[in-house]
């Protein structure tokens, strides 16, 4: 006689974090075959459509490393926000600061060899200073920073509909809401054939990394662990939270402001509808955080899964004629899988004997214990 | 004379307001019992998109309102058995509904974008009541009889939540859940209970929306208004009745960024609720001082016994 018991786990092993990761966004893909067969789709046929435009030819492969660039800077960010359990929801509102910043230097600032570097500046510093407001209220004051950053997402699209509609509408057009395309000078060079837009890559990669870095190497990085642990953990150890949360904060905020940056010098070229600017990439970079455990470096391998997610909805839409929307519910049972497996993190199973227990310890081994967004 | 501006834009602030008010209700009942629902949004967007459905396909408002509420609660069991049940992290939870929520409704309502309801909810005067000065034409006249009934599920989750036994145990699980567990009430059957509560109300308040205000579906039509509902759970201090004032001052933002149209350019007035969101968390927050003002204590931790 044998059953089944769950026993408390200091840390789950690596190969099932990358299971569960791994498994919830697999499960989430087969959601989305089966919403190609409520559609009267044949999904396999329509899976293979998806693969095929995404994966085996360069211009569809590029259009996943496109969308994966805003992902990875936004979700590299968001990896070290969630670190410090500092709940920034904002992403997608910072990527629009970026965008807003990086265009006044396009339009308004006389071209130069510093352009270029000029319009990424722009954005991190813009980004940054967004994000510090949320940060100051949440570490001075107490507010909660999930609905402030929340409420700065709605206030950077109306601002950025705003200008494009008012003081930065284009001249040379009629009838269309943006402004006037950029010079040449800003455009930011591409992989041919494609719309990759190499130097943000590159800040993309070099984003995740330095971040890695810091969290594992430096003074700052330690604070932001240790804040992670729980406040009554950074108050033993002597963390400054105000500081603390300012630089973490600013620093996420800037990344996504540099994707921002990246999208309309280097895709669209002048400042267009915000939802087109970003379609959702701040709220997306979240599940990339997640995906990747809060690990800034293995963003670099869930940013792209999520990169594929977007490219593929445009295969969705145009070559199946099928809502676009899709991504998102992929998008939700993934996050939704994600959570439903925590207990599987926190707990491992145990077959014990009736009336034994010599291989199960019923003290927990630890309080603290793994959780997806702690 | 002189009081149709006042009473006029306390009217259309109380119309605008009901969403407002019925999803902050909604998440005041969950949030005191400990469980964070940032699921509202998706809720709200369920919950109008069945309604609307329900309501076109059956020319029946009644079943129409009865879809968006299971919707509404189908979604927030999701939520309660995620965050509740299986003690997982809440705030993920809430996202993964408010997105997956968002981008179902939007796949669903997709062949409705744009269509009217043929038959909307119409407006009701409450008789005698409307025929008081200034309150009469500001409160009880013209308006759907879903504003009548969020005005009348605020007291009515007062008197729960602080005049009866029940309402007791759902403040002291949000509060102190190992106390209440001690006392051998099931922390996680009264957390499930009130999250679903939660989602009903959620849904109603999207169905405003699509069968009454609108009347018709689109696309993101709550518009982030479910966020703005977590705020004002906050401002209202948890507090029912409190959510009143509090959502008709959001109505009142709303209804000015109508009437300002030509004086401001209109993207910059609707950025006003939303900044006055923010302004009013800190506002709270600066006269507690700091951390949560009478916040419940164990809001947004997961209960499991044994642990802290």
């Amino acid at each position: 006689m044998t059953r089944l018991r769950w026993v408390p786990r200091l840390a789950a092993p690596a190969w099932l974090l990358v299971a569960v990761s791994g498994g919830a966004f697999l499960a989430a893909l087969l959601v989305a075959l089966g919403l190609f067969a409520l559609y009267g789709l044949d999904p396999l046929s329509a899976g293979a459509t998806v693969v095929e435009r995404t994966l085996m030819d360069k211009r569809g492969f590029g259009e996943v490393i496109r969308k994966s660039i805003p992902l990875l800077l936004a979700g590299a960010g968001m990896a070290l926000a969630l670190r410090a359990r500092f709940w920034n929801i904002g992403a997608e509102g910072q990527i629009l600061a970026g965008a807003i910043a990086a265009t006044a230097v396009a339009l308004f600032v006389p071209l130069g060899w510093y352009t270029i570097p000029a319009l990424y500046l722009a954005g991190f510093v813009a980004a940054g200073l967004y994000g510090l407001v949320p940060a100051y209220l949440k570490a001075r004051l107490g507010v909660n920073e999930i609905i402030t950053t929340l409420m700065f997402n709605y206030v950077a699209i109306y601002v950025v509909r705003w200008l494009i509609n008012g003081p930065w509408r284009g001249r040379s057009l009629t009838g269309f809401s943006y402004t006037d395309r950029f010079d040449r000078a800003t455009y930011l060079p591409l992989w041919e054939g494609t719309r990759v837009h190499i130097p943000t890559l590159v800040i993309g990669v070099a984003a995740a990394l330095l971040i890695t870095w810091l969290l594992r190497h430096t003074r700052l990085g330690f604070s932001i662990r240790v804040m992670g642990d729980g406040p009554d953990a950074a108050r033993y150890a002597g963390i400054k939270l105000l500081p603390t949360t300012l630089a973490l904060a600013a620093l996420a905020a800037g990344v996504a402001g540099v994707a921002g940056a990246g999208e309309v010098a280097g895709i669209h070229h002048r400042l267009i509808e915000p939802t087109s600017v970003s379609m959702g990439y701040g709220y997306t970079a979240i599940l990339v955080a997640l995906l990747a455990r809060r690990k800034a470096w293995a963003t670099l391998i869930t940013a792209p899964l999520l990169g594929w997610v977007f490219a593929a909805g445009d295969v969705i839409k145009v070559s199946l004629q099928l809502p676009f929307q899709i991504t998102d519910v992929i998008i939700g049972v993934t996050l939704l899988l994600l959570v439903a497996a925590e207990p599987l993190l926190s707990y491992r199973p145990v077959w014990q004997r009736r009336g034994g227990s010599e291989d199960a310890p019923t003290t927990p081994e630890t309080q603290t214990r793994p959780e997806v967004g702690s | 004379m002189e009081f149709e501006l006042l009473t006029t834009t306390i009217a259309r602030a109380l119309a605008f307001g009901t969403p407002l008010l019925l999803a902050a209700l909604g998440e005041i009942v969950a949030e005191r019992s400990g469980v964070v629902n940032l699921g509202m949004e998706g809720m709200m967007m369920l919950g109008a998109v069945a309604g609307f459905i329900a309501a076109q396909a059956t020319g029946a408002l009644l079943l129409g309102l009865a879809a968006a509420v299971v919707a509404g609660m189908l979604a927030a069991a999701l939520h309660a058995c995620l965050s509740v049940t299986l003690a997982s992290n809440q705030y993920v939870s809430g996202l993964a509904i408010t997105i997956g929520g968002v981008g179902l409704a939007n796949l669903i309502g997709r062949d409705w974008v744009g269509r009217r309801l043929a038959e909307p909810m119409g407006f009701v005067t409450v008789p005698v009541l409307s025929d008081i000065p200034i309150i009469g034409p500001a409160l009880f006249v013209d308006q759907y009889p879903l504003t009548y009934a969020a005005l009348i599920i605020a007291p009515l989750i007062w008197l729960f939540m602080f005049r009866t036994r029940p309402g007791l145990t759902v403040r002291t699980v949000g509060e102190s859940p190992a106390a209440a567990d001690t006392a051998g009430i099931s922390v996680r059957r009264v957390r499930f209970m009130a999250v679903v509560f939660g989602g009903a109300l959620a849904g109603l308040a999207g169905s405003y929306f699509s069968l009454a205000y609108r009347p018709s579906w689109g696309e993101n039509i709550t518009n982030g208004l479910g966020w703005i509902a977590l705020g004002l759970a906050i401002l209202a201090l948890w507090h029912p009745m409190r959510a009143i004032p509090a959502a008709l001052l959001f109505g009142a933002f709303f209804t000015l960024s109508f009437r300002l149209q030509g004086v401001l350019p209109p993207e910059l007035l609707t950025v006003l609720p939303y900044l006055v969101t923010v302004l009013a968390l800190t506002l709270i927050a600066l006269r507690g001082g700091r951390g949560a003002v009478g916040a419940p204590e164990a809001l947004g931790t997961p209960y499991r016994r044994g642990e802290r």
